[in-house]
């Protein structure tokens, strides 16, 4: 080897060039193809694939009103960097804002919400917020004053999945995206094998959902993994929030996410490779499917007579909390609570293990 | 050998909330190399203060924790087998949790 810039790091700075351009210092391994790669490759070949998947896959029209939902975590702090950057550069001509849901966590949502204020300047981008407590009368606080911290994950996954849907109606968007990664599908396709949810295995790795609903959905990071959102946001010093959920996560996802950064780390195609197996999946056409109707007190899309955000807030609404928890159909489906109710026993206290439960709701 | 660590993706909360840590790490008796192997026993011992299974697992870090040492994979250097040295800065950034 050589000197290459011989200041005070002799050894490493003659360290590998990256694979594409063959000048710069190599600054990581692709966990897709492996290749070494300099920040200024990763970059453009990290737009240009999420553009490519935009592309490909007809995500938007011109002039469409596109929300994009953000946490203030790390891959929609990256969603709404990157699509307010591809508009401008490829003339998507879409109208982008960002959206946020405010469940009403003190000490937790409070401050994410000042990162996405923080983004709504940097990127220029409108920001518009929903809350709980207005569109259901609760904040997450009053609802775990009341239910305790057993299922208060379920409650806010609904209403967080309801809650964006109706902040898009509000303001008119067309469609909305969202910072699903393929390590967050990877992982909903085993979670929803593990738990025989067929009708969700089906669509769960849809890179559009609800397209024959109000508001359809899109995930461009579907192809993304993690590390590489990470990585991107790292480099460019991207502003984003990651403290947990001061309410319990998920246990049993977080076994999944688990298995899944295992793999990953023994062979990284993995990830994508769990995703062509769910996208590849096709039911049997004599398995039972649930119905898609109305709620017949709100509207949304429900498979019941009531949709699950209108049954939680009855429940609330009347001191009757368990009404609407568990699984409506399945022979099993206490066994499987019980049992989920073992495992997340055993690991109270690790709140940083695994993903903010709900943000995963697809 | 003087390092900077910079805890990052919510990993600081295992280390009293603070990001970046000035430390002073010697190789073990005997030898004269530090390796990463070598710094992730000594931050397990020294700097994590709750949860260490958070931030690793056997002789490596957690599977989603990633570590770049002056701003490159350490993927890309040796991982555990990385020998440091004086003033490099290391960064353990978690991709567990946040969405």
């Amino acid at each position: 080897m050589e000197e290459g810039s011989a200041t005070a790091k002799p050894r490493r700075a003659t360290g590998r060039l990256c694979s594409t351009c063959n000048q710069r210092k190599a600054a990581l391994k692709r966990p897709k193809t492996l290749e070494q790669i300099c920040r200024e490759c990763f970059y453009r070949v990290f737009e240009d694939e999420i553009h490519n998947v935009i592309m490909d896959n007809n995500l938007f029209k011109p002039g469409e009103r596109v929300a994009v939902a953000a946490s203030g975590g790390k891959d929609s702090t990256v969603l709404a960097y990157v699509m307010s950057e591809l508009n401008r550069r490829h003339n998507y001509g879409l109208d982008l804002f960002l959206l946020s849901v405010d469940e009403g966590i003190t000490g937790y949502r409070d401050d994410s919400l000042e990162t996405v204020k923080r983004n709504e300047i940097e990127y220029g981008l409108p920001l518009k917020v929903v809350s709980y407590k207005d569109l259901y009368g609760w904040t997450m606080d009053e609802i775990v004053k009341t239910i305790g911290l057993k299922n208060n994950c379920t409650f806010c996954g609904v209403f967080r999945r309801q809650a964006l849907d109706r902040g898009a109606a509000l303001m008119k968007a067309d469609k909305l995206v969202t910072g699903h990664n393929a390590d967050d599908i990877a992982e909903t396709v085993l979670l929803n094998i593990l738990r025989g949810d067929i009708a969700r295995l089906s669509r769960c790795t849809f890179i559009t959902t609800g397209e024959d609903g109000p508001i359809p959905r899109c995930k461009p990071f579907k192809y993304t993994y993690e590390k590489e959102i990470v990585m991107y946001a790292y480099f460019k010093k991207l502003d984003y929030f990651s403290t947990e959920c001061i309410y319990s996560p998920n246990a049993y996802r977080g076994f999944a996410r688990e298995f899944i950064k295992d793999l990953e780390r023994m062979r990284p195609r993995a990830i994508l490779d769990i995703i062509r197996s769910g996208e590849n999946f096709r039911t049997a056409t004599s398995t039972k499917m649930p119905e898609q109707g109305t709620c017949e007190r709100c509207g949304y899309i429900s498979s019941q007579k009531l949709c699950k955000a209108c049954l939680l807030l009855e429940g609330l609404n009347r001191g009757l909390p368990k009404l609407g928890i568990g699984r409506a159909r399945g022979t099993n489906g206490l066994n499987k609570r019980v049992e989920q109710r073992n495992l997340h026993s055993e690991r109270t206290g690790s709140s940083i293990e695994s993903k903010q439960c709900g943000t995963l709701d697809f | 050998m003087q390092l900077t660590l910079e805890f990052g993706g919510g990993l600081e909360l295992l280390c009293q909330s603070s990001k970046i840590h000035n430390v002073d790490v010697k190789p073990n008796p005997g030898e004269d190399k530090l390796t990463m192997r070598d710094l992730l026993a000594w931050v397990k011992s020294n700097l994590i203060k709750e949860r260490p299974e958070m931030f690793v697992k056997g002789d490596s870090v957690r599977p989603g924790v990633l570590v770049l040492i002056n701003d490159c994979d350490w993927e890309l250097c040796g991982s555990v087998d990385t020998e440091l040295e004086e003033k490099d800065v290391v960064v353990f950034i978690s991709t567990l949790h946040g969405g």
